[in-house]
This record gives structure tokens, C-alpha cells and sequence, in this order.
């Protein structure tokens, strides 16, 4: 029964959310772009408010918390009751401040990690598939080896050599990120280097990085900004699911993951706090997923 | 004498998606077909002949949608009947010739296989019967092996073969009418013949019925009773095929036929240096050689038309000559001086000096481009043009190729027609200003009458800037119309070469004549003539 | 028929350097350790005496090579060496674990193979339905939650209730049906996690060839759209969906360290979870090499079995 009431709140809020937030896209879009959300189907407006709401509370809130990140308020484990909204931790933090808190460390943490990943991975994988030969056969071989060990598994591998701050982590979740991201951007470079007008370009005897810059870039973002989105939901999963396993940032930094992991016993009393962190990190990263779903179904030019 | 009608279409109305809005794609055109005869429809792309050839089965691609008119198969409402009774009739009654055999065999099942899915399912014959009657059929339909063809995989089989066996498939359940869409324009001229054939005496033997779709009128010709002619998803005049090709109606139709009678007179063999050189070329990928001892000259203000078929080594000929394929016994001469083998080893002006126009348009012009970069870049790369300099140069350029600048110079390609990337194209070769420009089968994605006019272009800037033109082409109406010298290839080599009249009047070499023989005239007894003059087929 | 045997081979040899590969990349992760193991183990505050005597006792004064030769001849004879942490033999720590950790991942594979390549096949015969929307949505959901979101949620949910354990005890005299029994929510989690995803590529790769010539002339063949997806796509789509399944059993493969630490489940994961807590780098080397491989293993199978499923490589001209 209680299941049921939940899903329909649900449901109710989600299309609550998807429709005011695509009349107000609708309404505000620069007159060109208009085309763009008269046809985009409610779970991307949903997913873009989502990421709306997100990126606010993160950049606002110290303006939004109660309290401040770190601070002791009162006894642990308290109820839902003001001015405790959301009870407090296994330490006597506010459980609200925290989430707050969360939204600008875990997403900053994994945004970050993402775009190095990214930057790193696409600039080697178009390099590679542009210039071809035996730079791109070791340096995709070198991947596929890489590849070949589970990210996760690589990573906690990388974590107990160098030890888990969270510049470490950072870095071991980008160059293993960079590796998937380097495959997708040689195999979508590949598929346009062999088009006339890059042989076209060849011929001219333009240099490699306005090929690149020019040529090959501007036919190659549609599919790198899904991927873009598609890596930031990797990433972010790994981060926190790394922190929940106690080996990702760690406290007094408030972070989604390890919050759930500090306050796991209280599910086992029936109390869903717990719950919310990690709703939360589930929260986003379905808005995420439900954008580039769209973005990924236009750019294929509505081939169903 | 008055035959029975089999299929009635009255103000057909065919809708097509794009984005969310719905346009016309057939818009309201009536049809009758007797038993036992064949309609041709004809048309350019874009007319619609393939939606109107499946909506006569009563189907719609996706994305279509069937939404006025209607269709009437020997008494049955194709609208109004239920799905399920319209599979029933497809492939039973009413059965489909797609163009491109290869792609449309499934290629996890044996031929006969897919032969034979369509009688038992439809309960017309059991297996054992069917696989017996796949026999019969591969041998009407005169393939090499009947017995043992229909165990093969479709990559096992030729492309020629391939469509032969999708005609036999078509008539596995005896049907009243058969579509044929485009079944032969994907082969080679040498192939097409053999299959047209086949296709023409297994409809005349059983007394099919059939919808012969293509945009070729000198096929059309060869197979029909009747030709209707459809523009834009408009009839624009239907009559019977002697008639039709002697005195055509209306404008439209003898624009069609109007197009193969471009050709200007060839001019005499130049003499002096030749601006290309290919000299004793060898070449090829990994352990193959693609051109064996290729040799030929192009001089200024001249057309050299390389024809063959495909994989003749045409379009190696060509990236040996650009440099991405060097060769490796020969050298190609520029002037009388050779050119390094690579592109790499080239220098700018070498670059400058040759410059290619590309097939498709759509893959040779960067979509995220404005024309002002497309058509600039190389004009500001090659000449140094900068500013207000660069800026008249691009005008001037697309004024060259008949595109009013005002109106496209921040245009995007996509937003250009067909044969407006082509123009495109060529813009972008001459802001180069080179001296020559190899032209790779540049019209043959285009329709006819856009091709005229593509062909008029590069004829007309040839004299004004005294260009050197390689023109690569599996199409002989194309090296009439523009050619002054000919370069015949077949596999890897050259067979013959020489001044186009001369080639034409008298091919010394059987290929030669066969190739030549093999290309359709607009006359209706020309296929009969050609196969008792082959002496397969009286 | 030789052809077929010369590209499997060619596989095997290829899987067999990616495990060599694999192994020097987690033999020479430690080679990029600050200091070295002995100071590792022993701290800031060693003395040069113990750090040498250490040294030469684990045999760290040998070159890298010789050091890494004789891990991986340990290896290949089941002997991973000491962990540091507890000093007993790595083998022994590892041996019950792996069992049950194959255990939970085949449970999970047994739950969600045929469930998502049935729901994709639905998905892509109904495609655009109510059906298809619905279970699109619910798909891209399931794959965006964190695995201890879905395990919490199911405790939450079936434990509460006294339904089914929310910690697993599995000794060696467990039965296999009470194994069946405890270990359903770990399992259910994993299935809810990779079943998703298994059945939109499912989807996509049988809609990916709708729109093929052949597709569209099976219909013109007045052939049922049952028949046409179940005999003219599927037998295409194998070779993609053969890697879509062994994409995501290597997935289960990840996906257990975590669901073991939610349910307390006795596997590799776990143990991997505390080794690398204490940093107790030859536990992690040797169950890291043991991931690796059946991540290996797997895309091997799929890439052979991929290959006999394509006629044209199984026919040639």
C-alpha cells in the first residue's frame, strides 16, 4: 500500500515538474531555439529543471543551508522535526545542510572529473584517428588492455597505491573514464575522417589541427556532448559508489555517498533518511540520462 | 479486345513525415492496370513512383502515411481491408522487386530458404514443392547452377545473380502482379542486360502483371505496354509506349528526352606538353595490384573521359593522381615534370594546381561550413586573399556558377539543393584556380535534367579559364555528351584509347563493343535486337 | 570452415596477450608507489635496518622483472602470496569467496538474461507503444540508480517485511537452497541494475535493423511482424546482442563489490573492499587479476560465439 502512495506521488511530481518546466522553455527560448522544445517529450524537461534545481543548490548553498556544513547541531539520530527538517547523522549534523552541502561536492567533484576525462579523451582519440598509423594502433591497443580490466575493480586497484585523498581520487576516476571516452571519440573521428570533404581538406594541404579544429570538431560534437552527459553519470555513479564504500571523499566533507554509508544502519529500524542522499544522487543522474536520451534520439534524426 | 482490370487506383493521397509535419508526396494520381500487362512508371527522384509502386500493395513505409483516395486490387478495398488480409495478399498475389538485391536478402538465410518461406507461410505449396519449384524457376530465370544456387548464402551469390533470384522469389506463389522498383539500377550496363532479360520473358511466360518502376526511359522502353510519367507526386501524362516515345505531350516529357541530345562537337587532338601525364602506372592496396601499367595523357582545354565498370580502376586512377595512392612502378608527369608520388611530398602549388570534384556533394562539403568558408578557404590559403579581396573573390565565384551571392554565401550546405552542392563543388576547385580538375562520376548522383545542367557548366567555364578536365564516369551518355578523348578500363587496365568519335564509330576491342553495345537506347526494339544480335535469345 | 578455426584462434591468442598485458599493468601499478612495499608496510618511522631486512626478505631487492616472473609463476600455480594484513596465505583467503561470488553473479545472470532479452524483443515489436514508452522510461531509471540505492530500497521493502534476509551467512554447510533463498536480494538488486540496460540495447539493436531493405521486403512478403522480428532480425541481431550480454555480465561483475557490502555477502568484492581499506596491496593484485580475467573470459566467449553467428563468416565464397 505505502509503496503504491509513494509511486504516485511520484508520478504526480514528476509530471508536474516536466510540464510547468516545459511551457516555461517553451515560453522563455530565444525565438530560433523554439522549434528545438515545441516537440522534446516531458522526461527532458523534467531532467533539464532537475539539473536546473541541482546546479542553483549547489552554487547557493551556503545561502540555502540552515547550518554550516561540518557543525554539530544536536544529539544523533534525530527525527524529522524543525528545525531539523531532515533529522540529523550518526554525529548530530543536520541531515538538510549536509544534502545541501552534498550537492556542491559530489557534483563539483564528479563535473570536474568528468571534463578532465573528457578533454583528455577526446583530444587523444581524434588525434589518433586522424593521424592513423602506428601511433594510433599502440595507443588504441594500450586502451584496449586498459579496457579490459573493470573500471571499478581498476580503480580501487589505483586507490590503494596512491592512497584515497580526493585529488587522487580525481585523477584515477579521469584516466580511467579517459579511456572509454578516448574509444568513442576515435570510432565517431574515424567515421568522418574517411568523408570527401576531410580528403578534400587533405589535399588542400591543411594541417592537422585546423583539420581538427575546423573540419572535424564541429561534425563530431553532437555525439561527444551525449557522450559528455552519458560520463558524467558514470562518473558521478563510481564517485559515490567508491565513498559509500568508504574510499572516496571522505568526512567532514559532505558527501552523498558516504552519508549514506555513515547513516546505512537506520534502515534496518524502517527510517528512510538514509534514503535521500542517495535518492538524490539517483535524482540527478536519472535527469541527466533522460536529456541525453533525447539529445541521442534528435541526433539520429528521428530514425523509429 | 477489352481485358479485365486488376488494379484500380482513384486520387491517391500519400503523406510523408518530416519533424511533425505531414506533406504530400502522391498527390492524388489515378492508375488502372489490365491482367497481364506491364505499366512503366517514370520519373525523377522525388516523384514518388516507389511510394505510389508500395501503396498499390496497400503498404506505407514509416514515417508514410496512405491518407486519401483509393486502392482496389481485383475487388478488394486495399484501405479498407483489415492488416491481416492485406498480408495475405502480399507476396501471394501482389509481390515486390526491391533495386537493391544484395541488401534485401536476408543474409542469415539460404536463398531458397527465403524462397520458400513465402508459399508455405502462405500455404500455397508445401516445402518439398516449393524447393522444387525454386528450381524450376532459377532456370527460367537462366542462372548458372539452378540445381544448387538456391543453397547458397545471398554474399555467396553475384549481384546480377542475386536480382535474377529475387525476380524467381517474387513469383514463388504465382502472383497476378509483381512491382518491380528500380530492380536494375544498381548493376553495371553489362549486367542490367541479362537481368532485363530474364525479367521481361518470366512476366510474358506466366502473364503477370507487373508496375515496372524506374528513371531510366530507355529501360522503361524495353519492358512496358504503357508509360505514365509522374513529376513532384503529379502525373504529368500517361499514354502507350510507341506513342509516348514518338510524340511525347507535354514539356516536361520531352525535357526528359531533350537531355541526352547535349553534346558538343569534340575538339581536335591537341598537341604540345600534356598538362597530365600518367605514365606506366602500377598500383594497388596490400598485396593486390588495383591498376595494372596505366598510361594516358590529358592536355589543356580538353575532356578525358575514363569509363568503366565498376571496379575497373577508375577511381584508383584518379587517387594516384591526387597523391593519396602512391604508385608503385610509374610516375605521373605535371607539365612534363614529375610530381611526387605523395600528396604529402607536394608542394602548395602542386596542391593548388589539380583539384578534384567528388560524387556525392553532401560528403564532400563540410555540413557545419558556411559557403563563405567552403568556397574561401582555398582562395585565402592558395592566393593569400584576405578581407574585402576575399570577399569579392567568393562573390564572384558563386556568380560563376550561377548562385546569386546576395541570397547563399552564409548559406549552410544543407540548406542548398542537390545539384546546388554540386555547383558548390566546382566552386571550390576553381577558387584554387588549378589547371586541371578530375571529376569523379560528379553527375551520377543527380537527376537528369540537373545533370544537363551541371554538365553545361563545366563545359562552358572549360573554355573560359582553358581548364584540363579528367572526367571519370560509368555513364556513356555523360562521355558523349562532354568527352573530346576516351579511356576505356577493365579491370585494372586500359583497354582502349582514343578520340572520342573515332572510339565510337569503331571500338576495336570486343569490351569495347560490348560496353558500348550494352548502354539502353530510346527505342523499342533495341533489347530485341541486341540478343539476336548476341544470338542468346531470339 | 578453416577460416572459422584460424579467426577463433587468433581470438584466443589475442585474450591470452590481454591477460599477460593486464597482469604487468596490475603487477607494475605498484611499481608506482612513492616508497616501496617494505616502507608501505612498515611506515614513516622504520629503521634503515628493519626497511633492508624487510626488503630482503619479501625479495624486493631483486629487479622488477625477476620480481614480476616469479609473482606470476606463483600465480599460474594458485599461489598469490601473503597478505599483509592478516600474514596468511592469499589462495586460502580467496578460495570459498570466489565460489559464492560466481554464485551471486550466475544467480543474477540466470534471473536477467532471459528477462531482458524478452522485454527487449517486446519492446522492439511494440516499439512506440504505451508498452515501449513506458518501459523506456523505467529503463534509463533503473540505470541511473546507484546499486545501493536499489538494495536499500529492497531492504527496505521485502526485509522489513521479515520476507527475506537482509544479511547474508553463508558458511560452507549452507545448503544450496538456503543459498537460493538468502542470497535473493543481492541478486534481485543485481538483475534490477543490469536488466535495464540489457534489454535498451536488446531494443536498439533489433530497431537498428528494422530499417533494413531485407526487413522491409519480408513484410512485402505478407510475413507477420512476430515472424518478421523472430526470424529475419533476430538471427542479425545475434552478434550485437551476444555483446550487450557479455557487456553486462562483466558489468555484474563490478556491481557485486558494492551489493556484497550492502548485504554483507561473503564474496571477493568484500574481501577487496577491506584490502584495500588496509591497503593491503597483494590481496588487491590478486583479486583484481581475478575480476580481470573473468572480464576477459567473457568477452571472449561473446567474440567467438559472435563470430559462429555470422553466416558470412561462416560460409565463405
Amino acid at each position: 500500500m505505502q509503496v503504491l502512495v509513494v509511486l504516485a506521488v511520484a508520478l504526480v511530481a514528476f509530471f508536474g515538474v516536466a510540464l510547468v518546466s516545459r511551457a516555461a522553455l517553451r515560453t522563455f527560448a530565444p525565438a530560433h531555439q523554439k522549434p528545438t522544445f515545441r516537440d522534446m517529450p516531458l522526461t527532458a524537461s523534467f531532467g533539464i529543471a532537475v539539473i536546473l534545481i541541482y546546479v542553483l543548490v549547489a552554487v547557493f548553498a551556503p545561502l540555502l543551508a540552515p547550518f554550516k556544513e561540518s557543525e554539530v547541531v544536536g544529539a544523533q539520530y534525530l527525527p524529522w522535526a524543525a528545525p531539523y527538517y531532515l533529522g540529523t547523522d550518526k554525529l548530530g549534523r543536520d541531515m538538510l545542510t549536509r544534502l545541501i552541502y552534498g550537492a556542491r561536492n559530489t557534483v563539483g567533484i564528479a563535473f570536474a572529473t568528468t571534463a578532465l576525462a573528457f578533454t583528455v579523451g577526446s583530444i587523444l582519440g581524434i588525434w589518433a584517428a586522424l593521424v592513423g598509423g602506428w601511433l594510433d594502433q599502440w595507443l588504441s591497443r594500450f586502451v584496449d588492455a586498459l579496457m579490459a580490466i573493470p573500471a571499478l575493480i581498476f580503480s580501487l586497484l589505483l586507490l590503494t597505491i596512491f592512497g584515497t585523498s580526493v585529488l587522487s581520487l580525481i585523477l584515477v576516476i579521469a584516466s580511467v573514464d579517459a579511456t572509454r571516452v578516448y574509444r568513442l571519440a576515435r570510432s565517431v573521428a574515424q567515421g568522418i575522417v574517411v568523408m570527401d570533404y576531410i580528403e578534400a581538406a587533405r589535399l588542400r594541404g591543411e594541417g592537422k589541427w585546423r583539420l581538427i579544429r575546423r573540419e572535424i570538431l564541429p561534425n563530431a560534437m553532437a555525439p561527444l556532448v551525449a557522450e559528455f552527459g552519458l560520463r558524467f553519470c558514470f562518473v558521478f555513479l563510481s564517485i559515490s559508489a567508491l565513498s559509500f564504500l568508504g574510499l572516496g571523499i571522505k568526512p567532514p566533507t559532505a558527501d552523498w555517498g558516504s552519508m549514506v554509508r555513515e547513516n546505512a544502519t537506520l534502515i534496518t529500524f524502517g527510517d528512510i533518511t538514509p534514503l535521500l542522499p542517495a535518492g538524490a544522487i539517483a535524482l540527478l543522474t536519472v535527469a541527466v540520462n533522460f536529456v541525453v536520451d533525447w539529445q541521442l534520439h534528435r541526433a539520429s534524426g528521428l530514425k523509429e | 479486345m477489352e481485358k479485365q482490370v486488376l488494379l484500380t487506383i482513384r486520387d491517391l493521397k500519400i503523406e510523408g513525415r518530416s519533424g511533425d509535419a505531414w506533406h504530400q508526396i502522391v498527390k492524388g494520381v489515378d492508375l488502372t492496370l489490365h491482367k497481364g500487362e506491364v505499366l512503366g512508371l517514370i520519373g525523377e527522384s522525388g516523384a514518388g513512383k516507389s511510394t505510389l509502386g508500395l501503396a498499390a500493395m496497400g503498404y506505407a513505409r514509416d514515417g508514410c502515411r496512405i491518407s486519401g483516395g483509393s486502392i482496389d486490387f481485383d475487388g478488394i478495398d486495399l484501405r479498407a481491408a483489415p492488416e491481416a488480409d492485406r498480408r495475405a495478399l502480399r507476396g501471394k498475389r501482389i509481390a515486390y522487386v526491391a533495386q537493391s538485391a544484395a541488401a534485401s536478402f536476408n543474409p542469415a538465410h539460404k536463398l531458397i530458404d527465403q524462397y520458400c518461406e513465402g508459399p508455405v507461410v502462405h500455404g500455397v505449396m508445401p516445402r518439398e514443392k516449393a524447393e522444387a519449384d525454386a528450381v524450376e524457376l532459377y532456370r527460367r530465370m537462366r542462372l548458372p547452377n539452378p540445381d544448387e544456387i538456391g543453397f547458397r548464402y545471398p554474399h555467396q551469390v553475384s549481384g546480377g545473380q542475386l536480382q535474377r533470384a529475387m525476380t524467381a522469389m517474387a513469383m514463388s506463389c504465382r502472383p497476378d502482379l509483381i512491382i518491380f522498383d528500380e530492380p536494375t539500377t544498381a548493376l553495371d550496363v553489362t549486367t542490367q542486360i541479362e537481368v532485363l532479360a530474364a525479367i521481361r520473358d518470366i512476366v510474358r511466360q506466366f502473364g503477370t502483371a507487373a508496375i515496372y518502376i524506374t528513371h531510366d526511359l530507355a529501360v522503361v522502353a524495353q519492358m512496358a505496354d504503357r508509360i505514365k510519367v509522374l513529376l513532384r507526386g503529379d502525373e504529368v501524362e500517361e499514354s502507350d509506349t510507341r506513342s509516348m516515345l514518338a510524340a511525347p505531350r507535354e514539356d516536361y516529357t520531352r525535357s526528359l528526352w531533350a537531355v541526352r541530345s547535349f553534346a558538343r562537337p569534340a575538339l581536335p587532338a591537341a598537341t604540345g606538353t600534356p598538362v597530365v601525364s600518367v605514365r606506366n602506372v602500377t598500383a594497388g592496396y596490400g598485396a593486390v595490384d588495383v591498376l595494372k601499367d596505366v598510361s594516358f595523357d590529358i592536355h589543356a582545354r580538353r575532356t578525358v573521359a575514363v569509363v568503366g565498370e565498376s571496379g575497373s580502376g577508375k577511381s584508383t586512377t584518379a587517387r594516384v593522381i591526387t597523391g593519396l595512392l602512391p604508385p608503385r612502378k610509374g610516375e605521373i608527369l605535371f607539365n612534363g615534370k614529375p610530381l611526387p608520388p605523395s600528396f604529402k611530398a607536394r608542394s602548395r602549388e602542386e596542391l593548388r594546381q589539380c583539384q578534384m570534384i567528388y560524387q556525392m556533394a553532401d560528403t564532400a562539403l563540410n555540413p557545419k561550413l558556411r559557403l563563405r568558408e567552403l568556397i574561401g578557404r582555398p582562395a585565402e590559403m592558395y592566393l593569400g586573399l584576405k578581407g574585402r579581396a576575399l570577399e569579392t573573390r567568393i562573390r564572384d565565384l558563386l556568380a560563376l556558377i550561377e548562385l546569386e551571392p546576395d541570397k547563399y554565401i552564409d548559406r549552410l550546405p544543407s540548406e542548398l539543393s542537390g545539384g546546388q552542392k554540386q555547383r558548390i563543388g566546382i566552386a571550390r576547385a576553381l577558387a584554387a584556380e588549378p589547371q586541371m580538375i578530375i571529376c569523379d562520376e560528379v553527375t551520377s548522383a543527380l537527376d537528369q535534367i540537373v545533370q544537363e545542367g551541371i554538365l553545361k557548366l563545366l563545359d562552358r567555364l572549360q573554355g573560359e579559364l582553358n581548364l584540363a578536365y579528367m572526367f571519370i564516369t560509368h555513364d556513356l551518355a555523360t562521355v558523349k555528351s562532354i568527352a573530346d578523348e576516351v579511356v576505356v578500363m577493365q579491370h585494372g587496365q586500359v583497354v582502349e584509347r582514343g578520340p572520342k568519335a573515332e572510339l565510337f564509330a569503331a571500338p576495336k576491342e570486343d569490351y569495347t563493343n560490348l560496353l558500348l553495345s550494352s548502354v539502353p537506347e530510346m527505342d523499342l526494339d533495341w533489347l530485341n535486337r541486341l540478343l539476336a544480335a548476341r544470338g542468346e535469345h531470339a | 570452415m578453416n577460416e572459422i578455426w584460424r579467426m577463433i584462434g587468433r581470438r584466443l591468442l589475442l585474450g591470452l596477450l590481454t591477460l599477460f598485458v593486464i597482469s604487468v599493468v596490475i603487477f607494475g601499478a605498484t611499481e608506482l608507489l612513492p616508497g616501496d612495499l617494505a616502507r608501505e608496510l612498515l611506515g614513516q618511522s622504520a629503521t634503515p635496518e628493519t626497511l633492508a631486512a624487510l626488503r630482503e626478505q619479501l625479495g624486493l631487492n631483486d629487479p622488477a622483472p625477476i620480481r614480476y616472473l616469479n609473482w606470476l609463476w606463483g600465480v599460474l600455480h594458485g599461489d598469490f602470496g601473503v597478505s599483509m594484513a592478516t600474514k596468511k596465505p592469499i589462495a586460502e583467503l580467496v578460495g570459498g569467496r570466489l565460489g559464492n561470488t560466481l554464485f551471486l553473479a550466475l544467480y543474477a545472470a540466470a534471473l536477467s538474461v532471459p528477462l531482458s532479452l524478452m522485454l527487449g524483443v517486446l519492446a522492439a515489436l511494440w516499439r512506440n507503444s504505451v508498452f515501449d514508452r513506458m518501459s523506456n522510461a523505467l529503463a534509463l531509471t533503473s540505470i541511473s540508480f546507484p546499486e545501493f540505492f536499489v538494495a536499500y530500497i529492497l531492504i527496505l521493502w521485502l526485509a522489513q517485511t521479515g520476507l527475506f534476509p537482509s544479511m547474508v551467512r553463508i558458511t560452507a554447510s549452507t545448503t544450496f537452497s538456503e543459498r537460493i533463498y538468502m542470497g535473493f536480494l543481492p541478486a534481485l538488486t543485481l538483475t534490477l541494475v543490469v536488466t535495464a540496460h540489457m534489454m535498451r540495447m536488446t531494443r536498439a539493436a533489433i530497431i537498428n535493423l528494422l530499417a533494413s531493405p531485407y526487413i522491409e521486403m519480408a513484410r512485402l512478403k505478407g510475413m507477420s511482424p512476430l515472424r518478421v522480428v523472430l526470424r529475419h532480425a533476430v538471427p542479425n541481431a545475434l552478434a550485437p546482442i551476444i555483446n550487450v550480454v557479455a557487456l553486462n555480465l562483466a558489468y555484474l561483475i563490478t556491481g557485486v563489490v558494492v551489493v556484497e557490502v550492502v548485504f554483507v555477502y561473503p564474496g571477493l568484492g568484500q574481501l577487496m573492499v577491506d584490502a584495500v581499506t588496509n591497503r593491503d596491496i597483494p590481496v588487491v593484485q590478486a583479486i583484481a587479476l581475478i575480476f580481470a580475467s573473468a572480464y576477459v573470459l567473457l568477452n571472449l566467449v561473446a567474440d567467438v560465439l559472435s563470430t559462429i553467428t555470422n553466416p558470412r563468416l561462416m560460409h565463405r565464397r
